[in-house]
């Protein structure tokens, strides 16, 4: 199987990889997906006092694809609203690196890895 | 598919040797006779050769050739082993015993004798990668026919207890079939010091040509096995079908290099994987070793690089050719059965490579390999949310993972 190029550009040269101290107010992770599965996200979004996604890091234990998914994911996320954020589908990320339907579940865990690191902020707020 | 690519793949096949395909060239031309042709010349030439490759192939195992089939190549050996001697002894025996790490053709195969209604047993294999012979020992009945256990793994190189096993088998009254293909002309190999009946040979993965194998059948004293393919009764009526010679001439071909060379090829490749093992183990921590290292053919590792993903490991080595246990590029996305078989967890499965080291294979490109593999997991070791959780002491199997 090959990779495309989208792909292999975030493979090789990922976009925010990192991780915020996770105790911080205003950071939000999300740690999704399995050791047995062969994929583990995480994904940490910084937010400021007017609700936007100031800054986003990533980790992932993963396939090509994978990795790529969540580089990509967190370019995406970058200035966006919660609101926003929350909207993002996976197929955006599938149709953004042309994944092939055998690694669209990487794209779905990419989601979830957004959509967890929302809920862990706002469980910090309240 | 220009170099500058590293194959370290030989478990999957190998080039054929240019003496092979030299040897083997005549008989698509001007030898092109069918050697069952018994009223010319042409046919005379081409049953010479062969009788000659024949021979050859015979010689690597300690067999007379008058006891080797010639087939498609080992599936179709290890098809007619088992079903062969199944079929011919339905009514009076029906269990067969083989082991959880035998190649698919022989399980999905012993899958298919089940459904026929014959008894499977599936021995364990020990986290070395070995079966136990109190294990095989406790699984013979009166009911069973014949034991299948491989020579060699095709992921983790182990070598079987080959001798022990025949001994055991003879002992018991009991059929021995073996798949050699990752064996032949890697160890030394005797049907009658073994105690082998039958013995399953690939031509690919001994630098011999795709489309050809064979199957040891003993004739002292006589294993009977039903044939799987009917016409004219080529081989002795075990496998009809014109031979095809330029085939059946490259693996003997093969047979016979790989007989001459064995032992000094052994020691090149044990330096090998020396050079590449304690190259990967001293640089990185958390390397793992799948299968025993003294029981293995030299040609073999399989590692687990724990917390990286051996499929996202094998896009960073873009320049190496070598395969994962993981498995994520297959639908199923489960990774590998044999890995399972010895006991590593699944996690540490996904993180596997196998490097097959081979004939062509230069101690340059083995070092290029290994500091290759070195710093593309270093790399993503830095990426892994595991990798920096191990760092922080936490036990990865104490998390509550979501299953996916």
């Amino acid at each position: 199987m090959s990779y495309s190029k989208k792909v292999i550009d975030h493979y090789e040269n990922p976009r925010n990889v990192g991780s915020f101290d996770a105790s911080e107010k205003n950071v939000g992770t999300g740690l999704v997906g399995a050791p047995a599965c062969g994929d583990v996200m995480k994904l940490q979004i910084k937010v400021n006092e007017a609700g936007i996604i100031e800054d986003v890091r990533f980790k992932t234990f993963g396939c090509g694809s994978a990795i790529a998914s969540s580089s990509f994911a967190t370019e995406m996320l970058k200035g966006k609203t919660l609101e926003q954020a929350h909207q993002i589908k996976n197929m955006e990320i599938v149709e953004a690196l042309d994944l092939p339907p055998v690694k669209i579940h990487c794209s779905i865990l990419a989601e979830d890895a957004i959509k967890a690191a929302i809920a862990d902020w706002e469980k910090k707020k309240d | 598919m220009k170099n500058p690519l590293i194959y370290l793949d030989y478990q999957a096949t190998t080039p054929c040797d240019s003496r092979v395909v030299d040897a083997m060239l005549p008989y698509f031309t001007q030898s092109f006779g069918n050697p069952h042709s018994r009223n010319h010349a042409y046919g005379w030439e081409a049953e010479k050769a062969v009788d000659t490759a024949r021979a050859q192939v015979a010689a690597i195992i300690g067999a007379d050739p008058r006891e080797i089939v010639f087939t498609s190549g080992a599936t179709e050996s290890n098809n007619l082993a088992l079903k062969g001697v199944a079929r011919f002894n339905k009514g009076q025996k029906n269990h067969i015993i083989t082991c959880m790490t035998e190649h698919k053709c022989v399980l999905d195969t012993c899958r298919h004798l089940q459904e026929e209604g014959f008894q499977i047993t599936y021995l364990p294999v020990q986290t070395n990668g070995l079966i136990r012979l109190e294990d095989l020992e406790n699984a013979i009945t009166d009911q069973t026919v014949l034991v299948s256990i491989m020579a060699v793994n095709n992921e983790v190189g182990v070598i079987q207890p080959l001798k022990e096993i025949g001994a055991l088998c003879r002992q018991r009254g009991v059929l021995f079939h073996t798949d050699a293909a990752q064996a032949v002309g890697k160890i030394p190999l005797n049907v009658e010091e073994m105690n082998i009946d039958l013995l399953s040979i690939s031509g690919h993965k001994l630098y011999g040509p795709k489309g050809i194998g064979a199957l040891y059948v003993r004739r002292k004293p006589r294993v009977r096995l039903q044939a799987l393919i009917h016409g004219g009764d080529q081989e002795r009526g075990m496998r009809s079908g014109t031979l095809p010679t330029p085939l059946c001439v490259g693996l003997g071909k093969a047979c016979e290099i790989a007989q001459v060379e064995m032992e000094t090829e052994a020691k090149r490749l044990k330096n090998l994987q020396t050079i590449f093992y304690t190259h990967v183990m001293k640089e990185l921590p958390e390397v793992f070793l799948n299968g025993d290292l003294d029981q293995r053919i030299p040609g073999n590792l399989n590692l687990s690089f724990a917390y990286v993903e051996g499929e996202g490991l094998m896009m960073g080595i873009k320049e190496l050719c070598v395969s994962s246990g993981s498995a994520c590029t297959s639908a199923s996305l489960e990774p590998s059965y044999v890995l399972k078989a010895l006991g590593v967890g699944e996690e540490l499965a996904h993180t596997s490579l196998r490097l097959g080291f081979g004939r062509f294979t230069t101690e340059k490109e083995v070092i290029f390999a290994a500091e290759k593999i070195v710093s593309a997991v270093r790399k993503l070791r830095d990426m892994s949310p595991l990798w920096e959780l191990a760092q922080a002491g936490v036990d990865i199997k104490s998390i509550q993972w979501a299953g996916h």
